[in-house]
């Protein structure tokens, strides 16, 4: 990042006008219109499952709104309440809108909760290892080497295998697959720049280590950091569906997008294609859009790639 | 050399233990079986019965000993459900899995490596932009809603292929695949096509990058030079040096193939280890899911033993490195 600012810096001196490296980066990542309208959707997304409880036409899990009649509508078809179930109905009755909508609030929390803890987790282990080095660091880095010649997505398994469901345990088994990611990242980002003269510079002034690791160097590990963490949060949100979908993930009662989607599939042999096609198309949509942002932030964050 | 060789045996065998130790009690400690085994009506004598009988009266650390004891002489417990040797019902339904994996294997070979070839080849092409679109979707959907779109197009609207089980097995040198009956063939196609998408999208991008690399090289300029047909500089010259390291690769994911079959299995009722696995997990049959568990750890901690040993062999360095750290 410092690299990057001296840079623009120097190109932008001619054109005698100031940017703030945050001004710069968001015009960058606006030039991409794919980003910017997946970033909508996106933002979209999070909103509607925000506002879930608003702006549905039911709640879909309390039992006095949900009525048995509703059961496995087709799309459009009108609801014994009187509204239009524009996505049709599930086996139990419920407003498949409403029952998506509630779900992305529960797969979006587990996301995001689990991509946040996991990055704090691997940050500190690969900060530490860059700045203790020796012995610590081997074993660290043993250690991070070793969970990623697994796929994620069987640790993950084997940790529901020993954890059992619950939206704790979900959490606690993606962030135990997903840390490793982090804490290679940021070790390797942080060694670099702890080669470089501004933290020598800090050391000269006689600035604590503490103050040199936090302010000085973690800031400028941030952006391949949030590269890692857009992608492994979307991975974490499509790891607790497929777990979720192969019954070893969230129980009945917090039923996220994974739940619903396993809910329809008895549905889907005999045609009734809506119960858990219109949850994937959810899904989908919030998987890739996020992908597509945390691709593009790939590319404006990457020093190297820079015109 | 050897010393390197016995160093890195080492490591794995303590990877393999302390998985074990992760394993054992990670799962034990989940979950009370018994009331799923004995009937409802049981009184609590014939609970206490059943218990004994299961050894799940003794505490967990002597639990874990005779479990070590057993896993040394290749016994890793019987099913709760089945009564059956876990090993010996995982062994059995090893080789669908493996069916299963190998055929997405040669999917994704056969269809990665000529759209990867294309695309490296003709990198500003619409063609070859819409191929890399594919690729990143492959490495973006769930394979489970793959699964499931699969299974609504080709089974269900189509009805080109049927959606679950494995059909009619054929014999070949005494071993059974659903690769050798025409019924078995259709029935394998769907889930070796999903399980085969991730895979084909990686074959995709390696060869592309191959490709375009290959081509600025200068035995390719010195082969247009002497006058070669460009079919020929690809098909020999080219293909020749990308297909090692694709290859390569390709073989290390053979492990992460096993791995996710679970999700494809479970979709197309494949009876497979991972099925058992995913079933295991429900019906909390906890030695089946041990067993599993430190079959997959085994299998995972050989593969990279054996790439770690042949890395050494062809590249000193990577020897040098580990006695310096």
């Amino acid at each position: 990042m410092t690299d990057a600012t001296t840079d623009s810096a120097m190109t932008a001196a001619p054109l005698a006008k100031v940017e703030t490296p945050f001004q710069r980066f968001r015009a960058e990542f606006f030039e991409s219109k794919i980003a910017t309208v997946a970033l909508g959707i996106f933002l979209i997304i999070v909103l509607l499952a925000i506002l879930a409880p608003w702006i549905t036409p039911q709640n879909p899990y309390d039992l006095a709104q949900v009525t048995i009649m509703d059961g496995r509508l087709p799309p459009g078809s009108e609801a014994f309440d009187g509204y239009t179930m524009w996505l049709g109905s599930d086996g139990a009755g419920r407003d498949l809108y409403s029952a998506i909508l509630y779900g992305l609030r529960i797969s979006l929390t587990v996301g995001l909760a689990s991509g946040v803890i996991a990055l704090l987790f691997g940050m500190a282990v690969g900060l530490i290892a860059a700045y203790a080095g020796g012995r610590i660091e081997v074993l660290i880095m043993r250690i991070v080497d070793l969970q990623l010649s697994f796929p994620a997505s069987l640790v993950a398994l084997m940790m529901v295998a020993a954890l059992g469901k619950g939206v704790d345990k979900i959490i606690l088994a993606l962030v135990i697959a997903q840390w490793a990611y982090y804490a290679r990242t940021v070790r390797a980002t942080a060694l670099v720049e702890r080669g470089k003269e501004y933290v020598e510079a800090a050391q000269c002034l006689g600035i604590s280590q503490s103050r040199i690791v936090f302010r000085h160097i973690l800031p400028n590990c941030m952006a391949p950091l949030i590269v890692v963490g857009t992608v492994q949060t979307a991975s974490a949100i499509s790891l607790e569906a497929t777990l979720s979908f192969l019954g070893v993930g969230l129980p009945q009662t917090e039923p996220s997008i994974g739940v619903l989607i396993a809910n329809g599939f008895e549905y889907m042999l005999s045609g009734r294609y809506w119960i858990s096609v219109f949850p994937g198309a959810a899904l989908l949509l919030t998987v890739v859009s996020i992908n597509l942002v945390g691709d593009h932030l790939r590319d404006v964050l990457n020093p190297r790639l820079k015109k | 050399m050897t010393v390197f060789i016995i160093r890195r045996m080492l490591q794995a065998l303590l990877v393999v233990c302390l998985m074990s130790v992760i394993v054992f009690f990670g799962v034990n400690i989940v979950g009370d079986p018994i009331y799923m085994l004995v009937s409802p009506d049981a009184d609590q004598a014939d609970i206490e019965a059943a218990i004994a009988r299961l050894g799940l009266d003794r505490p967990i650390w002597e639990q874990y000993v005779l479990f070590l004891k057993g896993a040394a002489q290749g016994d890793l417990g019987d099913s709760f459900i089945f009564g059956e040797s876990a090993l010996k019902l995982i062994l059995h339904h090893m080789p669908a899995t493996m069916e299963l994996a190998f055929s997405a294997l040669i999917l994704a070979i056969v269809i990665g490596i000529p759209l990867g070839l294309y695309a490296g080849l003709y990198p500003d092409s619409r063609r070859s932009k819409g191929i890399m679109a594919a690729s990143i979707l492959g490495f973006s959907l769930p394979t489970f809603w793959v699964g499931l779109m699969l299974i609504m197009l080709f089974a269900v609207e189509l009805r080109w292929v049927p959606a679950t089980g494995r059909g009619d097995l054929g014999s070949f040198l005494g071993i059974q695949s659903s690769l050798l009956t025409p019924d078995g063939l259709s029935h394998i196609f769907l889930p070796a096509l999903n399980l085969a998408l991730l895979k084909i999208s990686l074959a995709i991008r390696l060869t592309r990058a191959g490709v375009r690399e290959a081509m600025g090289q200068d035995y390719v300029k010195y082969a247009r030079a002497k006058g070669l047909s460009t079919r020929r500089i690809i098909l020999v010259h080219v293909m020749k040096n990308i297909m090692i390291p694709v290859v390569t690769v390709m073989g290390l994911e053979f492990g992460s193939l096993i791995g996710f079959s679970v999700v494809t299995e479970t979709i197309f009722a494949w009876p497979g280890m991972g099925k058992l696995l995913i079933d295991a997990i429900l019906q909390l049959d906890r030695p089946v899911v041990v067993a599993y568990l430190m079959i997959i750890v085994l299998f995972f901690v050989l593969i990279n033993l054996i790439v770690d040993i042949i890395y050494s062999i062809l590249d000193p360095r990577v020897r040098l490195q580990d006695q310096g750290a």
